[in-house]
């Protein structure tokens, strides 16, 4: 490793821009002829749309046009779709209710689009909005999952009966039955895992352009996968042919999995280009935001651990529903079953799972992934499930733990999941050790002097992630493949361009991809540039979500790095006259093992692309592509542990000290990794006290805005304590398991045991404000 | 409409605005300084925070015409030429940043910060400091460490300015 | 925001001139709560007249006991002013809690008073000091002048110039802050001074901030936080929304009400 390879904590290259204001998000995008768009959104969570009549907003100052759905649909652009399909368990396909991508006959959420005012100004724009005359009849909403699939609910869809949107199962059913019946002891409960709005700090935004000369589209979106959106728009939407159709996503501020997925608005502001004549930019106010970027958790679910007499356990079982809000978002169906059930053997030898998941329809903005999909709601779970199970079997949470970890692998769960490694033991011995978890009781009597509930609490989670083998996952019912794609450009003076189809929007792949090629050939990670986030430059990329940017994004790399790296062998051993076998490549220099022979890094280059004297029959250059399918799933897994401490008096928590310790295989840059695990803590401390999008029962959203939805703020966090265990990853060839969602998924059962710990009432859902710690504090006395 | 004029990193500048506009829009879209952002509406998270007349503020929640004859620094303006100011160049050095949104914000506030406690800052003040700037991806941990790493550099820097 | 007239006032007789020329004037103070209203286009005035260039609106005088706060003072400058600090503390500490560093930049102590939040942590320290708010016309108490939510007793073209009021020989604020909007979810102010012990409570009432007698007599007796102990506010006639129930506020009132009176006595 030089100073700027593989495991070097090395500043971040793209940092210089942001910190200066020179970075360059979507609404700072300005192209000649420009205008603005405001969407006209339905008021109504459940409304017929009778009538829309544009006609005093047309005559409004600086209004370009006003267009609504049935245009839309007239021009032949198609609804909305959803890309993983999902079987119920008595074999019928899921029931797929049509998403316009502007609502022409009943508007099924608060927010959604109903009519796009395009002006030269945005304030125009919103006037003109106001001004647009849509008439509503009112129909009943239903917002709760568990109410929707009631019968006599409100009903969303024709294609939906009864809301439902499947009814799936995965697992052993009268193994986990059996089990239960044949148990020492079962540990049962409901849990809720709540709603939550994801909240990258720079709205969603798209800006459409119809170059009408070239017959060429432009689209400067807010993208985490900038060549699927192309795909999608192209291929299923039919805003424009793909070979005429650029998706550009520059830098991006925030995802979390909310800019994964293709919304309306960018596909509406293209074909509004067309239709107008003008370039059409939207950009998302907050409140716009709240309400249609695409929420996640929401489930409602029990479960049942069961266990031996020995404190085995025998069985898992669990039952689900899932809120997926008015409309099957693009991965949507995914999350509450193959990214979550999956999970649901956690770190633990569980002989038999069993997991039943509802998903319905409701009057709320559609609900997909974010930060962690269907892990968390596992996690969450099974975890506080154990510490519960501990506390009724009168052993301690680590004990409990250990003597069911999962310790031989690779290890097949009942469940799909072949886990390739782990050292689970070792996770937990280290948050034990960090956190001075045998000294607790001493720390808890001292705040009980001052007045104050100490509680600690621990989580054990696994997740899957960088997803993942292309053929499993066809298998399982998602419409595209999930590897990525690579070429390393290297210059004829040795410096280097790597095209990556992940994208970066806050990961620091700049800096991290770059130190990949640094590693390998000793050059100075100044010199690599990492060219990402535009169709017309990348040719194909699946994006990045689901920490897949590492095992997958950058196992691509590798690959092509091998390549040009045996070719620049070649080069090298001509010249050198040496074996190809024998040349080494390190520091910047080209050298033949074992002798003085060397060439500079920069003249092997030089000489690919003179060609003036390179192998017979070799072709010119030194540029190599690649794309890299993953053999599995990886497996990052870790132990958090959370002290906190509750005032009786108004119920606040504070967390005294958070500490992880996480096994992420192979680390690029220490330093990143741990800005991850800190934003994915933070997050997931957010879901665990703080946030919840609450919708009344009119469908009225009451969180959409930083004044109702509470935003985890410096004040509400410790700085954490991260540190890491290794054990590496076989499934790609960096033995990379990723880092990304890690602390979303494993903090918010860690807060709440810790908690529930100090309180001694185990029975309160998330998020545990001050005002639920309270209550819950007053029904336990 | 307005005619206001004002110093924007040192620069005299003017336009003609709408009554309506607000300070942010006018540096973004009237003066191209994209620096400057705006993450919500209701004047917390802090993306669009610049120094007016020396003090930290909300652009979001200011008219251009408020600022007439102000004293405005951005982003753009708070580097020396091509050296970083100590408060950008501790993000860097700290990671105190990820997509970079915030960022721009999170050091003009920080600057206003630490000027305002020449006393030097400890963690649970930059903390409470930080009310008024919302972060999604970092978690302010690493945020909070280059503010207090910043402080220090700056503190010891006015201080040897001063017995000099 | 919809369309507006702004102009800037060079004096309040100025702005006052302007105003009852304009069909629908609102002053602009510092503007914290109300450019945020106006860019959600709740609020839309024809016309904001913006009152911070008025010279005489500014200043914090300390004389003795008595104190004057030109409504023009930002929460910054109520924070950090030496004289105010030492002869009342508590409100120093109060404007040092409103909202976050940018906003105590802008905002102002008249503005605050003038808006009347029924979150806004001012209207509490008014009633609880029994200040006297003065404006171009008169002189108006503080406990005649907050009239529910969001509603006072000034004229449309009435302009805070100052607030005043005699330090009391005690005084304390707690306040506890929504988890989203960081305003007051219960912030309470005590006095304890030759007048008596007065206690004002904010962002809980129904209908803006109050005194709550309950608390007072407790403190009259004993002006310490175990005086409290015991003491059971009713949650009738209190605000109730997804961040606090009407129970919870009430046991906010009492427990920030302790916390204020431990303050106040430190």
């Amino acid at each position: 490793m030089g100073m700027e390879g593989i495991g070097a904590r090395v500043a971040r290259k793209e940092d210089k821009r942001f910190i200066t204001g020179g970075g360059r998000y979507t609404d700072d995008m300005v192209v000649p002829g420009m205008k603005h768009a405001v969407f006209v959104r339905s008021p109504h969570a459940h409304a017929s749309i009778r009538k829309i009549n544009t006609k005093a907003a047309e005559a409004m100052p600086g209004v370009i046009g006003v267009l609504n759905g049935k245009q839309l649909k007239a021009d032949g652009i198609g609804n909305l779709i959803c890309g993983w399909a999902i079987t119920s368990k008595d074999g019928s396909p899921m029931n797929m209710g049509a998403w316009e991508p502007m609502a022409t006959s009943t508007a099924r959420f608060v927010g959604e689009a109903v009519a796009i005012v395009v002006a030269d100004t945005q304030a125009q724009a919103r006037d003109a909005a106001e001004a647009v005359e849509v008439t509503y009849k009112e129909k009943k909403a239903v917002t709760e999952p568990v109410a929707a699939l009631k019968k006599g609910a409100p009903q969303l869809h024709p294609e939906a009966e009864g809301n439902l949107i499947y009814d799936w199962e995965i697992g052993d059913q009268a193994a986990a039955d059996k089990a239960i019946a044949d148990a020492a002891h079962v540990t049962r409960m409901e849990i809720t895992n709540n709603r939550l709005v994801p909240n990258a700090m720079e709205p969603r935004a798209a800006l459409g352009h119809y170059d009408k000369a070239e017959d060429h589209y432009t689209c400067w979106t807010t993208s985490q996968n900038p060549h699927v959106a192309r795909l999608v728009m192209s291929a299923f939407y039919n805003v424009a042919p793909e070979n005429k159709f650029r998706v550009i996503a520059p830098d991006v501020g925030g995802g979390f999995g909310s800019k994964i997925f293709i919304y309306p608005e960018e596909i509406i502001c293209l074909w509004a280009s067309k239709r107008t004549g003008v370039p059409v930019k939207w950009v998302a106010d907050r409140t716009e935001s709240f309400m249609t970027d695409a929420h996640g958790r929401d489930h409602v679910s029990t479960i049942e651990i069961a266990f031996d007499k020995d404190n085995k356990i025998t069985a898992l079982k669990a039952d689900t529903v899932a809120n997926l809000g008015a409309y099957m978002s693009l991965f949507s169906s995914s999350v509450p079953t193959y990214l979550y059930a999956t999970l649901l053997s956690g770190q633990y030898n569980i002989p038999a799972i069993h997991c039943n998941v509802r998903t319905c329809y409701t009057n709320t903005a559609p609900v997909d992934a974010y930060r962690g999909a269907g892990r968390p709601e596992a996690c969450y779970l099974v975890e506080r499930t154990m510490e519960t199970a501990a506390r009724e079997l009168g052993v301690s949470p680590a004990e409990l733990r250990s003597k069911n970890f999962i310790t031989e692998f690779p290890h097949q769960t009942p469940v799909i999941m072949a886990y390739d490694a782990g050292d689970f033991q070792a996770s937990l011995d280290a948050a034990m050790k960090a956190s001075k978890y045998d000294s607790f009781e001493r720390r808890r009597k001292a705040a009980a002097k001052n007045g104050k509930l100490r509680g600690i609490g621990m989580s054990c989670y696994i997740e899957a992630c960088g997803i993942a083998p292309s053929a499993a996952v066809g298998s399982l019912g998602a419409g595209v493949g999930l590897w990525e794609s690579a070429e390393v450009r290297v210059n004829a003076v040795g410096s280097i361009e790597i095209l990556t189809g992940s994208h970066s929007h806050g990961q620091g792949h700049e800096t991290t991809f770059a130190q990949l090629a640094s590693d390998r050939f000793g050059v100075p990670i100044d010199s690599v540039s990492i060219v990402h986030g535009d169709t017309d430059k990348v040719q194909m990329g699946m994006g990045t979500y689901g920490s897949r940017s590492g095992a997958v994004g950058m196992s691509a790399i590798e690959k092509a790095l091998d390549k040009v790296e045996a070719k620049a062998k070649k080069v090298a051993a001509h010249l050198l006259e040496a074996d190809d076998k024998d040349i080494v490549i390190e520091n910047g220099e080209v050298k033949v093992a074992g002798t003085d022979k060397k060439l500079q890094w920069f003249e092997v280059c030089l000489s690919a692309y003179t060609a003036h004297n390179i192998p017979e029959g070799m072709e010119p250059g030194l540029k190599e592509s690649a794309f890299y399918d993953p053999t599995n799933f990886t497996f990052p897994a870790g132990c958090y542990i959370c002290e906190v401490e509750v005032d009786p008096e108004t119920g606040d928590t504070e967390i005294i000290q958070f500490v992880a310790a996480d096994d992420f295989g192979k680390i690029i840059n220490p330093m990143i990794v741990e800005g991850q695990v800190h934003g994915g803590i933070a997050q997931g401390i957010g879901q665990a006290l703080l946030e919840c999008a609450h919708y009344d029962s009119g469908g009225e959203l009451l969180t959409a805005s930083y004044m109702d939805y509470a935003m985890p703020r410096a004040d509400n966090l410790p700085s954490f304590a991260v540190s890491t265990t290794e054990t590496a990853c076989p499934s790609n060839p960096l033995g990379i398991k990723g880092c990304g969602e890690a602390g979303a998924i494993g903090s918010p059962p860690a807060v709440i045991n810790a908690i529930t710990d100090a309180i001694g009432n185990n029975n309160i859902a998330m998020p545990a404000t001050s005002q639920a710690v309270w209550a819950a504090i007053q029904a336990a006395k | 409409m307005s005619d206001i004029s004002m110093v924007v990193n040192g620069r005299n500048v003017s336009g003609s605005v709408e009554d309506r506009t607000l300070l942010v829009h006018f540096l973004r879209e009237g003066l191209g300084l994209t620096g400057t952002h705006v993450g919500c509406d209701t004047s917390q998270c802090g993306a669009c925070v610049v120094h007016v007349d020396g003090k930290a503020v909300k652009s979001c929640t200011m008219l251009a015409a408020q600022a007439d004859g102000a004293d405005v620094v951005t982003i753009e303006g708070l580097a020396d030429g091509d050296d970083l100011h100590p408060v950008q160049a501790a993000f860097k050095e700290h990671h105190g940043l990820q997509c970079g949104f915030c960022t721009p914000g999170m050091i003009m506030a920080a600057t206003d910060m630490i000027n305002r406690h020449p006393e030097g800052l400890d963690e649970a003040t930059v903390r409470a400091e930080l009310e008024g700037n919302i972060c999604r991806c970092t978690g302010y941990h690493n945020i909070v460490k280059a503010i207090l790493a910043a402080s220090k550099k700056m503190n010891k820097k006015g201080k040897a300015k001063k017995a000099a | 925001m919809y369309s507006v007239n702004y102009s800037r006032a060079a004096s309040v007789a100025d702005a006052v001139k302007t105003a009852k020329k304009a069909d629908d004037a609102k002053f602009l103070s510092g503007g914290q709560t109300l450019i945020p209203a106006m860019k959600a286009r709740l609020a839309a005035p024809s016309d904001l007249i913006d009152l911070s260039h008025i010279g005489d609106m500014k200043g914090i005088k300390v004389s003795g006991k008595n104190v004057t706060i030109g409504a023009g003072a930002t929460h910054a400058e109520v924070a950090a002013n030496a004289k105010l600090a030492k002869a009342c503390p508590a409100i120093c500490h109060l404007a040092a809690h409103i909202g976050d560093p940018h906003v105590r930049h802008m905002g102002t102590i008249g503005g605050s008073v003038a808006n009347n939040d029924p979150a806004a942590d001012y209207p509490a320290a008014m009633v609880a000091l029994g200040a006297t708010i003065k404006t171009n016309k008169r002189e108006i108490s503080a406990d005649k002048f907050f009239k529910g939510l969001f509603e006072t007793a000034l004229k449309d073209d009435e302009v805070i110039t100052s607030v005043s009021f005699t330090a009391p020989a005690k005084a304390g604020y707690a306040k506890f802050p929504n988890p989203a909007s960081r305003y007051a979810m219960t912030g309470v102010f005590v006095t304890k001074g030759k007048d008596g012990v007065r206690a004002a409570v904010t962002g809980a009432g129904d209908d803006g901030v109050f005194r709550s007698k309950l608390i007072e007599a407790a403190l009259s007796k004993s002006f310490d936080a175990s005086a409290l102990e015991g003491v059971s506010v009713s949650s009738d006639d209190l605000m109730e929304d997804i961040h606090a129930s009407a129970d919870y506020r009430a046991n906010l009132i009492a427990v920030m009400a302790k916390r204020a009176v431990a303050s106040a006595n430190a």
